[in-house]
């Protein structure tokens, strides 16, 4: 019963706030209605028995990169409502909805392989943290190690790209199109 | 009783309300964060269906995902940061060198 | 013995490829001489297999695989027996007096290294369709020298009447080798092998209409080659080759392919006779035909010409007749004097400059002598008087046609010889004899070099003493071929003979007797008879009337109507539709990223009602 209500709150919830984020014209408005949403999405997380996941969720979303797109907004213009021109909204809308419900046709009708084998079942009184390390650092060791890497390479971009001087080096690269349009 | 398909509902759902932004905004950060919300929509079905499975791949499949958000939020905010720099503004209007 | 054969077979291989090398540039002499030594081991290893067969039998090699894919396994097999061994006699040894007389009568020539190339580049592929031991290799073999006799029939291709000639011979054999390949495929899907062995051994278990089917195939295939009729015409027209070619391709060798075909699937056309007939009767009607066109023709080379075809109408009576040894016996015997005939008459054209026309040569006797008597020799020897080669081989194919009572095709051959005597003495005479008309034209003929003259001597020598062998020649293949011997009585025979040698001589007499006088009346020539002799019987007319003139207008409503109107327009047509949405789809690449997100969010949708529309059903 206390599972019926959870969900269907939190997905109130969170479609409440990721329309926000989808209409919001401030974009602090926006960032904080993505970081309650990401909150509410580890709910469902909790409700799904995935512990961790719902603990890196918040962690790493709400924490890690929500705080990074605030640094990221000390950059930009924000306290201004963000002037967009949008050119024909009907096809989006259009275009949302009809994929909207072409999923949810797809995803009621009922399925037709129920018998899916579990590849890495879930044992019975193990804890979820427990289970998540014993499957990620066996069956899915090198897929880990390879995402640490992307990860440590996604840094560094993130240092180089942000620190860069913008003047000399976006000078040379003009100059160049300048030259390949002949000017 | 919630199942697996209420979930799954959901989840198109809120992919779904990605879309939208995607299509809609042409604000780059906007952009981004509709993105997020297309990632999230999807961890949500990786979950449910490992849920209701009895197998953890969907869990770690999220997992990996939440690992490439987070890449792809440091590099995407780093050049956004630097177009930025370069023209003044994030609108998607002006990154039209593409066109041929 | 193995390394002999390879040696007969690959040193004309050798002397073709080195040659070729030099073969853009201009006359090297060296090149001549290396390609006649190399035919010339190649004719040593051919005579030391013949001795070899004859002491010690048939010699069987197989040097790789060629081609085995599933069931069928068809390997680079040779074989010397019986008759191979004969072939590849007569094919090396006529080939390496020809290349020598090539040295000499090529000498002015810009294309002396090439034609050197080509010729024995025919040598080789003759060799593999005499040797081979299964029936794929002899099609190889005779597409090679199909290939070689286009190219150099075609030698002179700036010649337009030479390219147009070389286009016929290639395509009137394109239409018999069909023909051919349908023997061999249904040879393969009854028998389920090439091998001549495995093939003869099997075949006279098979139904007798399929046996009929292939043997009739298979003799397509030997018309075309062996130009009978109806398919004759590109033997007199092939004739714009050099003269060497003639004698070595269109006289003695590739000509009397077709025959060896016959001869080579004896034990198939031994089960049905009734083809075989059909076959003898077509030999005695292209020899009666052919040599009626020999009659009355002024060219040096076509009379010539005609008169292979002539012969090897009489090859045919005999082999279909089942007498092969007989068949192979004046293949050998023609492939010796009419080679030396055609040699000659190229000395003649020299001497002449490339004039063909007999009528306005006569009295090159003066100048002349060697080749006059040289030809002489062969003319004697192809009207078939005793004791030159002809006698004994022609006169065993009237007795044969006597001997199966098959009187009709006697009396065609008889008439046919009695022909044959005539219209060669009307060339000597025509020739060497009588007025001196090129003196009108002011020419001063020459013989030719003494080493092209001691060429030719071998086969002057082979026309006249070839005959004698007789015996030992049938000893010698009737181990392979099936033995034929004639039942006719003694004081019949000796009637037969006299009478052949009776119609010969009076044919050689009356010649003598008429162009001692000057010739016929030229009110002759008005004749209705006379003109359809000299127009080849309207045959070419008639082709080019009924078949070539039908098949162009095809071609060109094709063309026109059907290629260009609905070919073209639908290959225009999809292009133009992808020139058009491509024109059209441009505008979508905007390069706006919102846009190109719209673009792929409608792909989203698109395969999502393909998800629905298609789900496959467990």
């Amino acid at each position: 019963m206390y599972e019926v209500i959870a969900f269907y709150v939190f997905a109130a919830l969170t479609i409440g706030m990721f329309s926000i984020v989808v209409m919001s014209k401030n974009a602090l408005y926006a960032m904080s209605a993505l970081a309650g949403g990401m909150i509410f999405i580890s709910g469902f997380f909790f409700i799904l028995d995935a512990d961790f996941l719902g603990v890196v969720q918040i962690t790493v979303y709400s924490g890690a990169i929500m705080a990074l797109y605030a640094f990221g907004m000390m950059f930009f213009d924000t306290t201004r409502d963000v002037s967009e021109k949008m050119r024909s909204k009907k096809i989006a809308y259009t275009l949302s909805i009809a994929s909207a419900v072409l999923l949810v046709v797809i995803f009621c009708a009922p399925f037709f392989s129920q018998k899916i084998e579990a590849l890495y079942p879930v044992i019975e009184n193990v804890g979820n943290v427990q289970m998540i390390g014993l499957v990620l650092f066996t069956k899915y060791l090198v897929p880990f190690e390879l995402a640490a890497i992307m990860l440590l390479v996604a840094m560094i971009a993130g240092i180089v790209l942000a620190s860069k001087k913008m003047d000399g080096e976006w000078e040379a690269i003009e100059d160049l199109e300048d030259a390949k349009e002949g000017r | 009783m919630i199942t697996l398909t209420h979930y799954l509902v959901l989840a198109g759902l809120l992919f779904a309300i990605g879309l939208v932004g995607v299509m809609k905004r042409t604000n780059l950060l906007m952009l981004f964060f509709s993105t997020e919300i297309l990632l999230n929509a999807v961890n949500i079905g990786f979950v449910a269906v490992s849920k209701y499975y009895g197998d953890l791949s969907g869990q770690l499949f999220a997992f990996f995902i939440i690992a490439v958000a987070a890449s792809e939020v440091a590099v995407g905010l780093g050049l956004l940061i630097l177009w930025y720099k370069r023209n003044g503004t994030v609108d998607l209007n002006s990154l039209q060198i593409m066109k041929g | 013995m193995e390394k002999y054969l390879y040696i007969a077979l690959f040193a004309p291989l050798a002397s073709s490829l080195f040659v070729a090398l030099f073969a853009a540039r201009p006359k090297m002499l060296f090149t001549g001489i290396v390609a006649s030594l190399l035919i010339g081991v190649s004719m040593i290893a051919s005579f030391i297999l013949l001795i070899d067969v004859n002491n010690y039998g048939p010699l069987h090699v197989t040097m790789m695989d060629w081609i085995s894919a599933g069931n069928l396994s068809i390997p680079f097999g040779f074989v010397v027996d019986e008759v191979s061994v004969i072939m590849m006699v007569t094919v090396t040894l006529v080939s390496t007096i020809v290349h020598i007389y090539s040295i000499g009568y090529m000498d002015h020539d810009k294309s002396f290294n090439r034609f050197f190339s080509y010729l024995s580049a025919f040598v080789f592929s003759m060799m593999i369709l005499v040797m081979s031991d299964n029936f794929v290799g002899l099609f190889i073999g005779w597409e090679g020298v199909g290939l070689c006799s286009w190219l150099l029939i075609g030698f002179w291709y700036h010649k337009h009447s030479a390219s147009w000639a070389a286009n016929e011979a290639f395509i009137m054999n394109r239409i018999a080798d069909l023909g051919m390949l349908m023997g061999l495929f249904l040879i393969y899907w009854q028998l389920g092998s090439f091998q001549y062995d495995v093939v003869f051994a099997n075949v006279k278990h098979l139904d007798p209409a399929i046996i009929t089917t292939i043997g009739i195939f298979l003799f397509i295939g030997a018309m075309g080659k062996s130009a009978q009729f109806p398919l004759h015409t590109w033997l007199a027209d092939a004739m714009e080759g050099p003269t060497p070619v003639s004698a070595l391709i269109h006289a003695a060798t590739m000509v009397t392919a077709g025959v060896y075909l016959v001869i080579r699937c004896g034990e198939l056309y031994t089960l049905i006779p009734h083809v075989g007939f059909a076959i003898a009767s077509l030999g005695a009607f292209v020899a009666l035909f052919a040599a009626s066109m020999a009659l009355v023709n002024n060219d040096l080379k076509r009379i010539i010409a005609y008169s292979t075809l002539s012969q090897l109408g009489y090859m045919f009576v005999a082999a279909g007749l089942g007498a092969y040894w007989i068949a192979l016996f004046h293949l050998m015997t023609h492939a010796f004097f009419k080679s030396l005939l055609f040699l000659g008459a190229g000395n003649v054209m020299h001497a002449m400059h490339d004039e063909l026309n007999i009528k306005k040569m006569g009295g090159l006797y003066g100048s002349m002598k060697a080749t006059a008597i040289l030809m002489s020799i062969a003319s004697v020897a192809l009207a078939g008087i005793y004791p030159f080669a002809g006698f004994f081989s022609k006169d065993k194919i009237l007795e044969v046609a006597f001997n199966e009572g098959a009187y009709f095709l006697w009396f065609a051959l008889f008439i046919g010889a009695g022909l044959t005597a005539f219209y060669s003495f009307r060339l000597v005479m025509l020739v060497f004899f009588g007025e001196k008309e090129y003196k009108k034209q002011g020419l001063h003929p020459h013989e030719a070099q003494n080493f092209v003259i001691y060429a030719l001597v071998p086969l002057g020598l082979l026309a006249i003493v070839a005959g004698f062998f007789e015996h030992a020649f049938h000893g010698f293949v009737t181990k392979l071929l099936r033995n034929y011997e004639i039942h006719i009585d003694h004081g019949v025979e000796a009637i037969l003979i006299a009478a052949t040698l009776g119609i010969a001589i009076s044919g050689i007499a009356f010649a003598i007797y008429m162009y001692k006088r000057g010739g016929f009346p030229k009110s002759l020539e008005e004749r209705a008879c006379y003109k359809i002799l000299s127009n080849q019987y309207f045959i070419p007319y008639a082709y080019e009337r009924f078949i070539m003139k039908p098949f162009t207008a095809l071609s060109h409503f094709f063309w026109v109507s059907i290629d260009t109107k609905i070919i073209d327009a639908t290959v225009d047509l999809i292009a133009r539709v992808f020139y058009k949405s491509g024109e059209k789809a441009r505008k979508m690449q905007s390069g706006n990223l919102s846009d190109m997100l719209r673009w792929m969010v409608m792909g989203i949708v698109v395969l999502l009602i393909f998800a629905i529309l298609y789900r496959p059903t467990v």
